[in-house]
């Protein structure tokens, strides 16, 4: 049914469910409600912090075994070098990308629906980076040597590589890692300030006043406040396209089947971006009906999450596709060979074609409305997305290892059960510390939101909801 | 106009809303007075106007040199102090190092733009005579605040709380001059 064929009545009904905000609380009760997690907790919340607590320690355990041991405990031999530990490092650093996506690119294009997300998304960018670090300095071999990648004046007189993409991963990491941090508690301090002055013991209030910095929401403050977010936004920005781009040149450059191709920056970087806003929503669901967001985190929030997901997703299938399509084109048989008969049908095709499905099946959910604002479809959904995402790193990294150019040095890879350990920890981890910041730092951008609160108030309320 | 130490005392009014505000600084204006601030949770459209920021300046230097140092270095370490000929391509290898140029300049800009406002802002600063006012708790959560300085040349004693009442304050502060 088209939409003019439908009765008057119902438009206000769905143009109301996508509205940026419900109702319209006072500052003080807005400020309240946002701040309520950080001074009481829920059995819930130490459920799930036990669970990713021993996440954590099964991380610690299995991390110091390796390191104890040698990198012989995981399943990696040549010339399958690179396995788990590297595919779960560029699953990790693809999840980031969609926080800054949220917070840098959606300000410098003046999206306000960003305001009630972008402080989870940032956080998830920081939790995801700690998370990615900690495998390529485990796969060194000798992690505590991880120093002689940085240029310093070493008595040895040896420099680093910088011709090898090893050197370049560092300067990425390091340098989207400090930016999204300096980003992230630039956009902490005004409602740090609001915890400070909320604070229901002494203890808080020193601590979030410590952290507040002394901000008083002076004019002066807020102006040079504005200037120095938005620049930090606009250098945000190329780090988004970035990134990822240097991550994918450890692959193209390289002379493998599989890996040496063009168009691997474009295509890691629309992959990061939509493995990372399917992670937003695994964590932005449960956290809006926990401490009942639905008023700040609306149906026209998921709706254009759900949107930018499925644009993502069908650029990530246009690359596949051209991935393809380039090396039958190429009329190179070692490409050929790879693409068409390895991956679809060698020893991981089982992997190939649940990753086919997932990533580029689920996300057609999306074409129809209701399902865009239905959590739970959604939340699957997203989950799938980022098992998939997982799944299409490790085929390209391992379909394209384990058949060597020589037959006889064909090597079927499989995981030992440290691999599996690392993994699992590495996601217990992300929890622990992303669980730690719903509790003790304000998870949704108050003064953003309560500004366009006011912005909302000012306009007439029919209007208001042309902006989702 | 710089950020005011109230050094010389002030008025403070409170209002409750953004709308009162603006109107208040409006006609504080044009009733004369100069060396005032404004205290608001959020940012507010229609407040004081500041001096345009030199903080654009100082990130796109550092940028620069930040872009100009990573290079340096990588050129000091591959072509200068440790060159090693691998199948013969050149020891200053302009394409490999953009990447790392790249991130440094991102890297200086933005630690500029960070401690630069902080600097600017004369953060991190634990004390400040309003924060001895009691409610101001309040200015970053629903209330708004204007402030006068006792120094300016239109203020008086006698007059500027009137003055400030007389514009829908919901109530005025006066702060002492610092010893």
């Amino acid at each position: 049914m088209s939409a003019a064929a439908r009765p008057l009545s119902e438009q206000p009904a769905r143009t109301d469910r996508l509205a940026l905000m419900h109702g319209r609380p006072s500052a003080g009760e807005l400020t309240d409600h946002l701040l309520a997690p950080l001074w009481r907790s829920s059995p819930l919340w130490w459920l799930l912090f036990a669970l990713s607590s021993a996440g954590t320690l099964l991380l610690i355990a299995t991390v110091t075994y390796t390191v104890a041991r040698g990198i012989g405990v995981w399943g990696n031999n040549i010339p399958v070098a690179w396995a788990y530990a590297i595919t779960n490092f560029v699953w990790w650093i693809g999840i980031g990308h969609a926080g800054t996506f949220i917070s840098a690119f959606l300000i410098l294009l003046n999206q306000r629906w960003r305001g009630s997300i972008n402080r989870v998304a940032e956080a998830m960018t920081i939790f995801a980076l700690v998370n990615a670090a900690i495998f390529p300095v485990l796969h060194l071999g000798r992690p505590w040597f991880f120093y002689w990648l940085i240029p310093y004046p070493a008595t040895m007189n040896v420099w680093p590589n910088f011709k090898s993409a090893l050197p370049w991963d560092v300067a990425a990491v390091t340098t989207y890692f400090t930016v999204s941090l300096l980003f992230w508690f630039l956009g902490l301090v005004p409602d740090l300030a609001s915890a400070r002055d909320r604070a229901t013991t002494r203890a808080r209030k020193i601590v979030y006043g410590i952290f507040a910095m002394g901000w008083r929401g002076s004019g002066f403050q807020w102006q040079r406040y504005r200037v120095a977010y938005v620049l930090l936004a606009g250098l945000a920005t190329p780090l988004v396209i970035s990134v990822h781009s240097v991550v994918s040149l450890d692959f193209s450059i390289a002379q493998l089947p599989g890996w040496h191709s063009t168009i691997f920056p474009p295509y890691f970087v629309v992959g990061a971006i939509y493995s990372g806003l399917a992670m937003v929503f695994v964590l932005v669901l449960p956290l809006r009906r926990a401490f009942k967001l639905h008023d700040i985190i609306t149906d026209a929030h998921l709706d254009a999450l759900a949107k930018l997901t499925l644009a993502m997703a069908l650029m990530l299938t246009y690359s596949y596709v051209i991935e393809t399509f380039m090396a039958w084109y190429s009329a190179n048989p070692a490409e050929q060979y790879t693409y068409l008969i390895a991956r679809p049908t060698g020893p991981y095709a089982v992997v190939y074609w649940i990753m086919t499905a997932l990533n580029v099946g689920t996300p057609q959910l999306f074409w129809v409305p209701r399902l865009r604002t239905n959590p739970v479809v959604l939340f699957v959904a997203s989950v799938g997305i980022l098992a998939g995402m997982w799944m299409e790193r490790f085929v390209i990294i391992v379909t394209s290892l384990n058949r060597d150019f020589l037959t006889s040095s064909w090597h079927t890879y499989a995981p030992t059960w440290v691999d599996w350990g690392i993994l699992a920890g590495s996601i217990g981890l992300f929890g622990f510390l992303f669980l730690l910041f719903v509790r003790f730092v304000p998870s949704v951008a108050i003064s953003e939101v309560k500004a366009l609160s006011i912005q909302l108030s000012a306009a007439r309320p029919a209007r208001a909801t042309s902006d989702a | 106009m710089r950020d005011r130490s109230w050094a010389h005392g002030a008025y403070l009014a409170e209002f409750a809303s953004a709308d009162e505000l603006s109107r208040a600084v409006q006609a504080l204006e044009t009733k004369g007075y100069r060396l005032m601030e404004t205290y608001s949770p959020v940012p507010i459209t229609r407040g004081l106007t500041y001096r345009r920021s030199r903080l654009p300046v100082i990130v796109f230097v550092a940028g620069v040199v930040g872009g100009v140092l990573s290079y340096l270095i990588q050129w000091y370490a591959d072509a200068y102090a440790y060159p090693i000929d691998i199948g013969g391509r050149p020891m200053n290898a302009v394409p490999a190092f953009i990447v790392p140029t790249f991130e440094g300049t991102v890297l200086c800009a933005a630690l500029a733009a960070f401690f630069g406002f902080f600097f600017i802002a004369r953060l991190p600063q634990p004390y400040h005579p309003v924060f001895e006012i009691d409610g101001f708790e309040r200015a970053t959560v629903d209330r708004y605040w204007v402030g006068v300085d006792a120094g300016d040349h239109r203020s008086s004693p006698d007059l500027t709380p009137g003055e400030l009442y007389g514009l829908d304050a919901l109530r005025v502060v006066t702060l002492e001059a610092q010893p």
